[in-house]
This record gives C-alpha cells, sequence and structure tokens, in this order.
C-alpha cells in the first residue's frame, strides 16, 4: 500500500509541472494586452506604457513563468492585473461558492441516482426500468443551460420560490444554500443520468458473476446478496465516475454560474480571460489542475481500498 | 440560544425588509468594475459606480450633459482665459472625516498629470501647466494655452478629487470620496454596496442604501428584472426584450441618448479604402434605419458624422451620405472597382456590432462589396484592429463625450491624416468664445463627413427598465454614470 500511493504521489508531482508549463506558455500566447483593455481605445500609449512597468508586463516571458512557478511553490498565487489584489484573495471568495456548490450536486446526484439505479438493475426488464432507462436518456440529453432557463422561468419568475440568481454570501448559510438550490438540482440532473445507468449496468455485470450465484446458494435472499455483495464489486466504475464528475462540477459549471450569475471559479476565469488577466487565469486553472489530479489520486487510493487485489498489483 | 439568536435575527432581517422597501435600491449592471479608481482605468464600469455617488470633481456633468459646478461653487477665468480661479465649498469632507481642501485638489491634479500617471484619460489635464492653492478653498489653475473645453473636462470621472495622502492602491478597493454616497461592501463577483453619507455637504441623497449588481449574461439579466431581483437595470443589455417590459405595468422603460457614436470604422490607410470614392460608395450602401431596426430593435438615432445629435453644435449631414445602392455602385466603378472587392470586417462582442455586422456585411453584398466576417472578443479586438490597424472595417461605438479630437491624430486606429483636420481642431481647442467654438465644432463635423472617414451609423440608445415606482434614474448617458443622489420611491 505504501509503494502503491508514493508511486502515485510521484506522478502526481510530474503531472503538475507538466501541466504549469502548458498552461503558463499557452495562456501566454493569447493575443491582448491587460494595460489596454484597462485603459480603453482613449488612452494615450505613454500612460499604457506606464501602466504596463507597473504589472510588470514589460518582462521576458521567461522571467514571468520562473516568478509565477516559484511563487507557487511558497504558496503565492501571484497578484491579479486588472484587479491589483492578490490572486489568493479572489479565489477564497470564489471557491465557497464553487466548492459548495459542486458538492452539494454531487450529494444531490448521488442520492439520485443510487436508489434509481439500483431499482432499475434489480428489476431488469420491468417498467421500473423502463422508465429509469428513459429518464435518463432524457437526463442526459437535455442541455443543462435550457434546462437552467427553464427552471428560472418557472420557479423563480412564475412561482417565486427563488431568486433567478446571484449569491448572497455565507452570512446566512439557509438564504446561501437556497440560492444555491437550483443550480445545485440543475447541474444534478444530468450527472444523476448517468451515474445511475452507470451504476445500474454496473451492478447487471455483477449480478451475473458466478459469486452472486455462490451468494444466492449459500442461502443469501435476493436483496442481501445484491446489498451486501454485488453493490460493493459494482462501485470501483461507480467511484470512478464520481472523481470526474466532482472534478467536472468544479471547474466546468462556467455556463450555470452564467445563468444564474453566480460568483464562482468558472465565471472568475471567463471574466479573467476577456480581461487578459493572465496572471488569474493561469493561478487558477493551476489550482483546479492541482485539484482535479488530487481527487483522481484520492480515488486511486479509494480503488485500493475497494479492491485489494489493486494494491498487489501496482 | 444560537438558533433563537437566529430567529430573532431573521425577524429583526424581516423588519428592516418591510420599512428598506422605500431607502433601498437594487440596480442591475453588466460588467463588474475591475477596481473602483476612476483616476486609473477607463472601464466604464468604475463610473457607473462612483461618478456623482461616490467622487466629485470640480465641476460635472448633469443628465441632460451639460457642466454644472461640483466641489467647486464658482470660478473665474481670467482674461487671456489662460487663468481659472475655483472657489470650493467650504465643510467639505471625505467618508472617512477628513476636510477636502484646495491642497487634494491640486495634489489630484497633478497626480493626474504627472509623468508616470496611468491615467486613462490624461489628455484631459495636457492644458494644465500650474496648479497652486491660494488658501484651504481657493485653487488656481493656469493653462499653457487656452482651452475651451476646460470646465468639461474637470468634469469627467477621470479628473474626481481625491484625498490627498490615501494610499490610491487601497483606494482601489475601498474608496474614500466626498460624494452623497459612501462605499460599504464589495462581494467579488456579485454586488457593491453603498450607504448614504450622513454627512453630505451638499443636498443629501434619498436613499439609504443602493446595491449593484452583477449579472453579465442578458438571459439572467431579463430573468433577474422579471423575478424582482433587481428594482432596475439603467443600461439593459437585450433591446429585444423591451417591449415586453413596455407592456408590463410593473415596469417603466427608460429610453435615452448615449455619447455613443456607433461607426463602421474604416481603415484610412488600407486599399481600397485610401480612396476617399470607395469611403463614399461606403456611406451610401449602409441603410442606417434598417441596421438600427435590424440590429438595435429601433433604438438608435441614424448620424452622419462623428458628433451627438442632442449636442447643440451637432451639425446633420445626413444629405451627403444618404442611402443609394445605386450611386455607390457608380461611385465604386468611377474608383475603378466595378466589380467589387473583398475585405475584412472585424467585429468586436457587443451585440450592435455582431448584429450590425450581419447586416451591413448583406448591404454591402448588394453595391458589391465582399466582406470576411470575424468575430473577435475585446482582447484581440485591441490587439489586431485597434493597436495592429490589422483591417478593412470594424464596427465600434465611440462612448466618450465629445470625442472628435481622436481625428486629429493620426495614429489612430483608423488612420485618418489630415492636415487641415489638425489644423482646425488646435485652433478650436485655443478658443473659449461659445459661439465661436460651436462653428468650429461645426466645421470639425463637415470635413470629417465629407471626407467620408467612417461609416456613421448611429447614436447609440441607452436604454433601462425599472420598477414603475422609481424615480430620478438619468435619462440619458452624458457619460459613464449611474447617479443614484436623487432617486426615490414612489409611494
Amino acid at each position: 500500500m505504501l509503494i502503491f500511493t508514493l508511486k502515485r504521489l510521484i506522478s502526481l508531482g510530474l503531472s503538475l509541472v507538466a501541466a504549469s508549463v502548458v498552461i503558463f506558455f499557452t495562456i501566454e500566447i493569447i493575443p491582448g494586452d491587460a494595460a489596454r483593455l484597462m485603459l480603453g481605445i482613449n488612452a494615450t500609449q505613454d500612460a499604457v506604457d506606464a501602466l504596463r512597468v507597473q504589472l510588470g508586463l514589460d518582462q521576458a516571458m521567461i522571467a514571468r513563468y520562473w516568478s509565477w512557478v516559484s511563487g507557487l511553490v511558497q504558496g503565492d498565487f501571484g497578484v491579479s492585473y486588472t484587479y491589483r489584489v492578490p490572486v489568493a484573495e479572489m479565489v477564497q471568495g470564489r471557491v465557497w461558492v464553487s466548492l459548495p456548490l459542486a458538492m452539494y450536486a454531487l450529494i444531490l446526484s448521488t442520492l439520485i441516482a443510487f436508489p434509481i439505479g439500483i431499482i432499475a438493475a434489480a428489476n431488469r426488464g420491468s417498467w421500473a426500468d423502463w422508465m429509469v432507462m428513459g429518464g435518463t436518456q432524457l437526463g442526459v440529453a437535455i442541455p443543462n443551460f435550457w434546462f437552467a432557463m427553464i427552471m428560472v422561468n418557472l420557479l423563480a419568475i412564475k412561482y417565486r420560490w427563488f431568486t433567478a440568481g446571484g449569491f448572497p454570501g455565507w452570512d446566512d448559510p439557509l438564504i446561501a444554500m437556497k440560492s444555491l438550490t437550483l443550480p445545485a438540482f440543475v447541474l444534478a440532473l444530468p450527472q444523476a443520468s448517468i451515474l445511475a445507468r452507470v451504476m445500474r449496468s454496473a451492478l447487471l455485470d455483477t449480478l451475473s458473476e458466478d459469486f452472486m450465484r455462490t451468494a444466492r446458494a449459500k442461502g443469501r435472499t435476493r436483496r442481501g446478496a445484491l446489498v451486501h455483495h454485488a453493490l460493493r464489486n459494482a462501485m470501483i466504475p461507480v467511484l470512478t465516475i464520481i472523481g470526474l464528475q466532482f472534478s467536472f462540477l468544479l471547474a466546468g459549471a462556467i455556463i450555470i454560474e452564467k445563468v444564474f450569475f453566480l460568483p464562482g471559479l468558472g465565471s472568475m476565469i471567463f471574466t479573467a480571460i476577456t480581461q487578459r488577466d493572465l496572471i488569474v487565469v493561469e493561478s487558477v486553472v493551476m489550482l483546479l489542475v492541482f485539484a482535479v489530479i488530487l481527487v483522481t489520486f484520492m480515488v486511486d487510493i479509494t480503488y485500493a481500498l475497494v479492491d485489494p487485489r489493486l494494491r498487489r498489483r501496482a | 440560544m444560537k438558533r433563537i439568536l437566529t430567529g430573532a435575527g431573521l425577524l429583526a432581517m424581516l423588519a428592516t425588509g418591510a420599512i428598506a422597501a422605500n431607502t433601498s435600491i437594487t440596480i442591475g449592471d453588466q460588467l463588474e468594475p475591475p477596481h473602483l479608481d476612476p483616476t486609473a482605468g477607463a472601464a466604464g464600469a468604475i463610473d457607473n459606480v462612483v461618478y456623482a455617488n461616490i467622487y466629485e470633481g470640480l465641476t460635472r456633468f448633469a443628465s441632460d450633459g451639460s457642466v454644472i459646478a461640483g466641489l467647486a461653487e464658482s470660478w473665474e477665468i481670467s482674461e487671456d482665459g489662460l487663468g481659472y480661479t475655483f472657489n470650493l465649498h467650504s465643510g467639505v469632507k471625505y467618508h472617512d472625516g477628513s476636510d477636502m481642501t484646495a491642497s487634494d485638489v491640486v495634489w489630484s491634479l497633478n497626480r493626474a498629470r504627472a509623468e508616470d500617471s496611468t491615467n486613462a484619460q490624461k489628455g484631459l489635464f495636457a492644458s494644465i501647466e500650474n496648479v497652486e492653492a491660494l488658501d484651504d478653498t481657493t485653487v488656481v489653475v493656469t493653462l499653457s494655452a487656452p482651452n475651451g473645453n476646460f470646465l468639461f473636462n474637470m468634469a469627467w470621472g477621470d479628473a474626481v478629487v481625491l484625498n490627498e495622502g490615501d494610499d490610491v492602491e487601497a483606494l482601489k478597493t475601498a474608496p474614500n470620496g466626498t460624494g452623497a454616497f459612501a462605499f460599504n461592501n464589495w462581494v467579488q463577483g456579485d454586488s457593491i454596496t453603498l450607504s448614504r453619507n450622513e454627512a453630505y455637504w451638499g443636498t443629501p441623497a434619498i436613499l439609504e442604501n443602493v446595491t449593484i449588481k452583477y449579472i453579465s449574461d442578458p438571459t439572467a439579466a431579463f430573468a433577474a428584472v422579471m423575478a424582482g431581483d433587481v428594482d432596475a437595470f439603467p443600461t439593459f443589455p437585450a433591446p429585444e426584450n423591451l417591449p415586453q417590459f413596455d407592456a408590463d405595468p410593473r415596469f417603466n422603460v427608460i429610453v435615452g441618448s448615449t455619447e455613443g457614436e456607433t461607426i463602421l470604422s474604416t481603415n484610412n490607410k488600407m486599399p481600397p479604402f485610401d480612396n476617399v470614392k470607395v469611403r463614399e460608395a461606403l456611406a451610401h450602401a449602409i441603410d442606417r434605419n434598417a441596421i438600427i431596426d435590424g440590429a438595435m430593435f429601433g433604438y438608435g438615432i441614424p448620424i452622419s458624422t462623428h458628433f451627438a445629435p442632442h449636442n447643440p453644435a451637432y451639425m446633420d449631414q445626413s444629405e451627403r451620405s444618404q442611402y443609394d445602392p445605386d450611386l455607390a455602385r457608380q461611385l465604386l466603378a468611377e474608383a475603378g472597382f466595378a466589380d467589387g472587392f473583398t475585405t475584412t470586417l472585424k467585429l468586436p462582442p457587443p451585440s450592435y456590432a455582431r448584429r450590425g455586422g450581419e447586416i451591413i456585411a448583406a448591404q454591402l453584398r448588394e453595391v458589391g462589396i465582399e466582406t470576411e466576417v470575424t468575430n473577435l472578443e475585446w482582447g484581440q479586438w485591441l490587439e489586431e484592429v485597434f493597436r495592429g490597424k490589422d483591417f478593412g472595417l470594424t464596427i465600434v461605438s465611440h462612448t466618450e463625450p465629445m470625442d472628435i479630437g481622436i481625428y486629429a491624430n493620426p495614429d489612430y486606429y483608423f488612420q485618418y491624416d489630415s492636415e487641415a483636420f489638425r489644423t482646425a481642431y488646435e485652433v478650436l481647442n485655443t478658443e473659449t468664445d461659445p459661439a465661436a467654438r460651436e462653428l468650429g465644432l461645426k466645421a470639425l463635423q463637415v470635413m470629417i463627413s465629407s471626407d467620408y472617414v467612417n461609416g456613421y451609423l448611429f447614436q447609440l440608445a441607452k436604454t433601462g427598465v425599472a420598477n414603475a415606482n422609481i424615480r430620478g434614474l438619468w435619462e440619458n448617458a452624458p457619460t459613464q454614470a449611474s447617479d443614484m443622489t436623487a432617486v426615490y420611491w414612489a409611494e
């Protein structure tokens, strides 16, 4: 187990170094000048030049990469060109929207997917199975920004149960949770559909395994065999999907954040790109890469816990 | 115990909510400002928060665009037009409690015109030679040459008076001004809150709290207004939704004018646009009303020169650029392009450009000009079009007030190089007599429209939507601002 973990840690470190190079140099070649964007088309060239010097944009690219990476290692994410505040400070506020939103959506998605996936697998070919298969097909197919707009029109504009969007902050946790409910639900629905289908097919695969017949033969009830033997063995593909989904929810909620005008990480990256606030883009993307690699790492470790064979093989 | 407290807090919130209905307002805006220092950035979003609300200058714009007194209650101009003596209001305090005095004015103006200044409108201060405080409430500004625009220049958001000695970096996130509203809170990515300045030197604001909420997506903006999340959206991003608001008794649609001349910018140095006949053909090939109807849903006023039609000095030149595709084809033939030609049309993100661009491309095709349409986002546009001058045509709205001076700079991106215009502009700058200035401005308009420098399309309208009970919002936008000082709820 120790060697397995160590190997994973090394590959985690190497991935991070590679990611930093790719992120920095691909983002730096985007055409556009943060200083000119800030000062607009009426500003004189010498005012723009003065700002470029202030921002450190007049330095060579390699020098800027080096100072960025050495800052990252020490936990310094740099200072935003546009906002002139440390990126870490900006991220802090945003993480407390994106992280709870991703968690909330993931919990909702799991809560929906597990029962219906299990019911569908346990009753293969029945009307319940057909309902689940049809419903999840629809859930995957509906574009989530469209679904979000429908929900806003119905629940915010017509019935006024929710606000149309925005995030008032965590001063009042209840109101904060309420404002995240609609976006989390919209995000959760397609994820739940995928997860339910994966759950169903993984369970069906294990249900046909020999050990399942043995379990039934030694006197387990159908339900008992399902819960005690099949479920745990079906968890590997399900965990993989959950890991991927969490990474997606954390970084990929940009469109939903736009529709509900939530101040999350996704909308921050989007704005930073349009403002050519490249240091923010680089640091936040790097942070997300780190989060994704970390989640993958944890999923790998969890595999090993769920399936002892993986520890030896690695 | 904690639960009881939360309950009490909730009750208190509900209670204040009931009273606050008349003293608080939430308005929506599309773009969040990068920071809140109007003297170090051009983002209109900065002025939308701070102008007239938090910061004030010596003079200021009224909602009709006229220049009125600000921190200076009066001024005298010397005979030669070089000396401006400003008498400041006394007893003016910054939000942090310190006094606003003449030395703050001296410091602010000197900072804006300093060598290393990053003021986006440094040109406003170019004619200042010296700024001096005579006593606590008297400032004398000496110009190097007479400047008829000086009082106008001092009304810009870029010329506000900061507190001498304040840490300007800190001001970016916590502004300290003299206005009727003080900065309260900024939830980055979400909203900015202002509270009434109880110690304001002038007429106090009626509202106690103003929240500016940032909603960039037009569909989300529509939903937020419909759901009542925001009470007003002074510059509403989707004109197609306005008829629906108009028909709804809960809302008022406010239509006014802006300083935004929307033009089909033409690269005057790139063939074939270096030929004035070709540019003249462009002017006759575009049907302005079709563009206004199709791209702006009817909101906008056709223009024929680079000047705001609501300005008294506007000179109607529409005779010179009537929509006439036959004439356009004939002019092209005379210029040697009987079979037309192909050029580029590069479009920045705003909907006036993207939608207008499609229509213009179709209209130009009618007279034989093919366009390769490219959509750019602002960063690319500034790099390729504005800095690189790598374009044939582009559409952009020039939103600064009284910006005809850009035609005097031959390096400006559309590269209009006219000695005659430059001379006339220099003469105008030193003219202080209002009647003579008006004549001069008219002459400049005639010059650029008879040189067909750019395709002049329309004056951008300011289209806003507000709860029907809100009064006192600005109808026009003489500068980028959401002046909330006179806004109130009708019973």
